[in-house]
């Protein structure tokens, strides 16, 4: 895990690569588990109440981490036991994963946010859009003297830079 | 290095029935490999819940930091996957070929007991050939 250099925003987000608005849907999580932020463009089909949605998509990446860490092919030292937390950095983690449907990108910062991005399949690598959103994020939700941390965020300013970001997105 | 760390298939309701390990890293646990495998099964069906759009059929690809797993999913419900090297793109082909290796010396076999694990001979020769044909393919490029 790396960390992100300066917090200074950079002067242009990465260029997007394809073209049209194929974001469906974003999540913001803090460590505890607690959804900081949803955000939705376009999502016709909706098969959970928010709030289960919320949960099953921390457990999948919970899940989905300690199975990578699991897994790691690279390294022969002892891994511990599937299931046991792993910190922010600790670990085999992963980046993506994609389905017929969609492709999931997701990011976790050094202090435990965890920001997923839900697009279209054919979506580039977003690695680095999602390290732009994380910027976005400490300028204008951690900066804030009013916002409280754990609560979910409700920067008008945020979501507008977002929903801009976001929108001329691959 | 091989282009391949292992390989497994998982029957219809989440249990390994066949596990192979190509890596450096030496075999892994029994339990952990069931582990392993039934968690797949289950990350594999929430995926399908959490898409925006319907008609997901669950995940295809996953990129970690220092693998790809690659799984297809048969119409039966067997799942097989692959843990390969980041970035390999042919392995579509080979799990396909993985399946059809299945169909012809796993499943025509009398012997086999359906969703029980593999023991069949002809299927290791088949596959230890196709993974080595595989890896010859990659090493060329």
């Amino acid at each position: 895990m790396q960390f992100f250099g300066s917090s200074e925003i950079s002067p242009s987000p990465p260029v997007p690569t394809a073209s049209g608005n194929n974001a469906h849907m974003m999540y913001v999580f803090n460590r505890n588990g607690v959804c900081l932020l949803y955000r939705e463009w376009n999502r016709p089909l909706r098969t959970l109440d928010s709030n289960q949605d919320h949960k099953l998509m921390f457990g999948l990446l919970f899940s989905l981490k300690s199975l990578t860490a699991k897994m790691d092919p690279s390294s022969s030292v002892e891994k511990g036991n599937l299931g046991v937390p792993q910190l922010p950095g600790q670990g085999c983690s992963f980046h993506s994963f994609r389905t017929n449907t969609y492709k999931l990108s997701f990011m976790e910062s050094p202090s435990g946010i965890k920001i997923i991005l839900v697009t279209h399949p054919k979506a580039s690598d977003l690695r680095e859009s999602l390290k732009y959103i994380y910027n976005l994020y400490v300028e204008y939700v951690v900066k804030n003297p009013l916002y409280t941390p754990g609560t979910p965020i409700k920067s008008e300013l945020f979501n507008t830079t977002l929903d801009q970001y976001v929108r001329g997105l691959g | 290095m091989a282009a391949i760390y292992s390989l497994y298939i998982i029957n219809k309701s989440g249990g390994l029935i066949f596990y192979k390990d190509y890596g450096l890293a030496g075999r892994m646990d029994t339990n952990d490999s069931l582990r392993l495998a039934s968690l797949w099964h289950s990350m594999h069906a929430i995926s399908q819940q959490l898409s925006p759009i319907s008609g997901c059929s669950g995940i295809e690809l996953l990129e970690a930091d220092t693998f790809d797993l690659h799984c297809f999913q048969s119409l039966t419900g067997t799942k097989f996957f692959v843990v390969s090297e980041p970035g390999t793109h042919h392995m579509d082909n080979l799990l396909k070929h993985i399946y059809e290796l299945y169909t012809d010396y796993v499943l025509k076999n009398p012997f086999y007991e359906m969703e029980m694990p593999i023991r069949c001979e002809l299927f290791d020769i088949n596959l230890a050939q196709a993974i080595q044909k595989d890896r010859v393919a990659y090493l060329g490029r």
